[in-house]
């Protein structure tokens, strides 16, 4: 019988191992399913795992996608280790993007190269604001920011969809829903010629350093964590819940608002009803396989983004349908949840009830592997 | 009735990952026996009970019941056999009555009205007063001790086991709560007595059972020990008695001003008209059960809750009813909140950073530092304070839930009295700790009071209010008493003041201490019972 025995601490080496474990839990599953569908397993795994690095125009592809999740998540790492659970980020993504697009709509042949920043803070703006309604409504009436956050994913959508269908529609455009072509000095800056990355990867890679330090290395980002870690300790302390709420939810959002303008205004080019790609949603998976860790983020984000491009081969390659990306994302936070539970606990193989008999009980104790750690964890025992 | 042996317990073992809670552990008790089961937080006791109950199954051992060798997988098992338990946390449902609480937990078959009917009897029979009929969120904790009590004793137990029971009593009520174990026991009942309260046990009991560590280290007739004795076999050691000296008060460092507040949340207790004063130099102490709004007050005072008006608490000579923590900190005011993993420390956050909840002195002050954080002397500030007041732990790195209750405690108190306070408020400063820390933390409280601190004490221990106080005040049902000079409390007094009785006629009106106090002018009225407190609080 297999028995699950909690662990005196939390173990350091399980904390780094759980998502590799999960990644190989991930690929054996994936393997049995590919062989399920009657495709070839290795090729399969090399679709996923080997094509999107194969070449630089691969590795740049691979950059395209994981720059919105890295983002992203950086955002979300801050929410979720203030304990504010912010699910919307999809939609925070959405409105970035319609404030990005809106200002770059106004551009014209004349305007100058300044007008991307604009296009940019106009996208942080946009996220930050649509954040900020979920803060708002947590902060004076309690609403529950999980609820909130996602619903408006879906007004956020509403929103995207009536602009394109209605007054940003292209009058020459064949009546497609979708808005013009953007300038092209509203264009994010590529990172170099030839290849789609664009600056916003270095923004990106900035921000995980900068997440890093305001974590670790600042009292405002420890009090920010305190109030997700022990509330009660947040209060004594007198760091204000609200100020952390807000701080969260503005971050967070900023980020996404931020993904959102740097993708429409770079690899899409125009607003389009298919800019929300499910970004905001795999950014939150990406934020806990990168263990709410700016450098574990950074890992998760091209791992995710793996995820994408091997979807999408897969789907032309093999015949796969397109959603075995959403398949895999799926299996590696299920297994990564399931393998978290070694961080706390340690899996021990038990025979039989050693309370049986006094005779058998004495093998039993052998069996049982005492750490003699006098003075811990013997208060937890305690009367009080 | 010959005595013969109730239940028999022999080399039981029980370890869990860190720690063997219990190691080869044997216990006998006779029937109608009183039997203690002493030891200190941690020893042992609460595993061992568990394991009595069938709430926890050992590794290894056997249990005779009644000369039957018995396994007792459950809770209903034990119940079968006839053993009852009474737990430190009352399990009841506030908004039901006594009667359907205790319906609930009965076997089916008997209707309420029987119950009610039994309740009343089993009541009568050991003068436990109670009405069955009232909802249980009218009942004060010991009343509704007496319910959890009667239910136990409805199933007509033959081995009753009480985890520290008199924790939440009044030394009245439990003068009461032995009379009704004499009589049990005197009717054949064995009674286990947890505690580790020497002068209870050794009032009560007709037979103890030492634990420290996990393993028995000793078993006596506690009617024929000293607390001094008893103490050796628990903790292997006598704590060092306290010094005191004379006080030496200065000027008011807080003053709360008729300060009423209605509850934050709806267990909790209103404040009423609470008037208080600390002086520099002396240690107030606040007694009373606990829940009875010594929480609320405390949230007022620490700045966890401002929503007192700004008048209603003055900090040196400033008004500061609407201050936050950092704001009166920067008065001076330090606060040990009682409960340390969450409150008082982040548990998974380290030592060092757990500093950062109070202390600043690591942070970059200026303004173009962001509040960048100096690792490495909030490093070496952890450690310092880790060596000063003998913390065992891993090294300023160790997170907080990595400590024992007892050093843990002693790091926070620590790292509040490092910080040189004006006004140190302390809550249960010893609560779950074992005794020799406890006997650190006071005298750690008593030299910051002769450096000239003043010193706010919340406590549930009587004895150790009287031990440390210089004057002490008594909180009942959200109301605070007059303050009384060390010298006229008495423990029967205090513990009928703890019922909320300081209006009546028979209590003695004094006035708040004059603004200097020395112990030559006060009159000395030392009575027994006081010295009795004393003498055990120092044993």
């Amino acid at each position: 019988m297999l028995k699950l025995e909690p662990r005196p601490e939390t173990s350091r080496f399980w904390t780094a191992a759980s998502p590799i474990l999960a990644l190989l839990i991930t690929i054996v599953i994936g393997i049995v399913l590919f062989a399920a569908l009657g495709k070839d397993p290795v090729r399969g795994l090399q679709v996923f795992f080997w094509e999107p690095i194969k070449s630089s125009y691969a590795l740049g592809e691979l950059m395209v996608k994981a720059t919105p999740l890295l983002i992203i998540a950086l955002g979300l790492a801050v929410c979720f280790r203030s304990n504010v659970w912010n699910i919307g980020a999809e939609g925070q993504f959405v409105l970035g993007a319609v404030c990005a697009g809106g200002v770059a709509l106004l551009a014209d042949k004349d305007t100058g190269r300044w007008i991307f920043v604009a296009v940019i803070v106009a996208g942080i703006l946009g996220g930050m604001a649509w954040a900020g309604l979920t803060a708002l409504l947590r902060d004076k009436f309690n609403a529950n920011e999980i609820l909130v956050s996602l619903m408006l994913v879906y007004v956020a959508d509403m929103v995207l969809s009536y602009l394109v269908f209605g007054p940003w529609k292209d009058p020459a455009g064949y009546n497609f829903p979708q808005s013009k072509s953007f300038e092209a000095v509203t264009r994010i800056p590529k990172l170099m010629e030839g290849s789609r990355v664009s600056i916003g990867l270095l923004v990106g890679l900035v921000g995980a350093a900068g997440l890093w330090v305001f974590l670790f290395r600042t009292r405002a980002g420890f009090a920010q964590q305190v109030g997700g870690l022990a509330p009660a300790a947040a209060r004594y302390a007198g760091f204000s819940s609200r100020r952390a709420l807000w701080t969260a939810l503005l971050v967070s959002g900023g980020a996404a608002g931020l993904a959102g303008a740097l993708e429409v205004a770079g690899p899409i080019g125009q607003l389009t009803p298919y800019v929300p790609a499910g970004y905001g949603f795999a950014a939150i998976i990406v934020a806990f396989v990168g263990r709410l860790h700016p450098v574990g983020i950074v890992f998760s984000a091209i791992l995710m983004s793996m995820f994408y491009i091997g979807g999408e081969l897969a789907q032309s390659r093999m015949g796969l349908p397109k959603s075995i990306t959403g398949v895999f994302q799926g299996l590696l936070l299920f297994s990564l949840l399931a393998c978290d539970t070694l961080m706390l606990y340690r899996v021990k193989w038990r025979g039989s009830k050693p309370l049986a008999s006094i005779n058998s009980a004495q093998p039993a104790i052998n069996n049982i592997a005492i750490p003699v750690v006098k003075e811990a964890a013997s208060l937890k025992q305690g009367a009080r | 009735m010959l005595p013969s042996l109730r239940l028999k317990l022999q080399g039981i073992t029980k370890a869990y990952p860190a720690v063997v809670a219990n190691d080869g552990v044997s216990l006998n008790v006779q029937a109608g026996e009183i039997h203690a089961v002493l030891g200190e937080n941690g020893a042992g006791k609460s595993t061992l009970m568990k394991v009595i109950y069938g709430a926890v199954q050992p590794d290894a051992g056997s249990i005779t019941f009644d000369g039957k060798q018995v396994q007792i997988k459950n809770p209903v098992d034990a119940r079968h056999l006839g053993i009852a338990m009474v737990f430190q946390h009352f399990s009841l449902f506030e908004t039901i009555t006594v009667a359907e609480n205790v319906w609930l937990g009965l076997d089916k078959g008997l209707s309420l009205q029987e119950v009610t009917q039994r309740i009343t009897a089993k009541a009568a029979q050991y003068g436990l007063d109670m009405d069955p009929l009232r909802p249980v969120h009218t009942l004060g904790v010991g009343e509704r001790q007496r319910v959890e009590i009667v239910r136990a004793l409805l199933t007509e137990p033959r081995l009753l086991i009480l985890d520290e029971p008199t924790s939440v009593l009044t030394p009245q009520a439990v003068e009461k709560l032995f009379k009704t174990l004499r009589l049990l026991s005197a009717q054949g009942c064995s009674i286990l007595y947890i505690s580790h309260k020497l002068h209870e046990i050794r009032a009560l009991c007709t037979a103890c059972t030492v634990l420290r560590g996990g393993k028995v280290t000793g078993v006596c007739d506690p009617r024929q020990e000293s607390n001094a004795s008893l103490s050796r076999l628990m903790i292997g050691a006598e704590p060092p008695a306290l010094q005191h000296r004379g006080v030496v008060v200065g000027k008011e460092v807080l003053a709360v001003n008729n300060l009423s507040l209605l509850r934050e949340d709806e267990f909790g207790v209103d404040l009423e008209s609470i008037v208080l004063s600390v002086r520099a130099g002396e240690v107030l102490g606040i007694a009373g059960v606990s829940g009875n709004g010594q929480k609320e007050l405390l949230y007022a005072l620490s700045g966890e809750d401002t929503r007192a008006a700004q008048r209603t608490i003055t900090l040196q000579g400033q008004d500061t009813g609407k201050f936050s923590p950092q704001q009166r900190r920067q008065l001076g005011l330090h606060f040990v909140p009682e409960e340390r993993l969450g409150r008082g420390a982040v548990p998974s956050m380290s030592l060092a950073h757990n500093l950062l909840l109070t202390r600043d002195e690591a942070v970059g002050q200026s303004s173009w530092q962001c509040g960048w954080i100096d690792t490495s002397a909030l490093g070496a500030q952890a450690q310092l304070i880790i060596k000063r007041f003998n913390v065992k732990a891993g090294g300023p790195n160790a997170p907080a839930r990595s400590l024992s209750g007892g050093n843990l405690q002693k790091f926070i108190v620590g790292r509040e009295i490092e910080a040189k306070p004006q006004l140190l408020i302390i809550s249960q400063p010893t609560w779950g700790v074992d005794v020799g820390a406890a006997a650190q933390i006071r005298a750690e409280i008593l030299a910051l009071r002769d450096a000239g601190c003043a010193v706010l004490v919340v406590s549930e221990e009587l004895e150790e209010l009287f031990e440390i106080s210089d004057r002490l005040q008594v909180m009942a049902k959200g109301r605070l008493s007059p303050s009384l000079h060390i010298k006229q409390a008495t423990m029967e007094k205090v513990g009928e003041w703890m019922s909320g009785l300081w209006d009546t006629p028979t209590a003695v009106r004094t006035q708040p201490a004059p603004a200097v106090v020395s112990a030559s002018t006060s009159s000395v009225q030392t009575d027994s019972t006081m010295q009795d407190g004393r003498s055990h609080a120092q044993a």
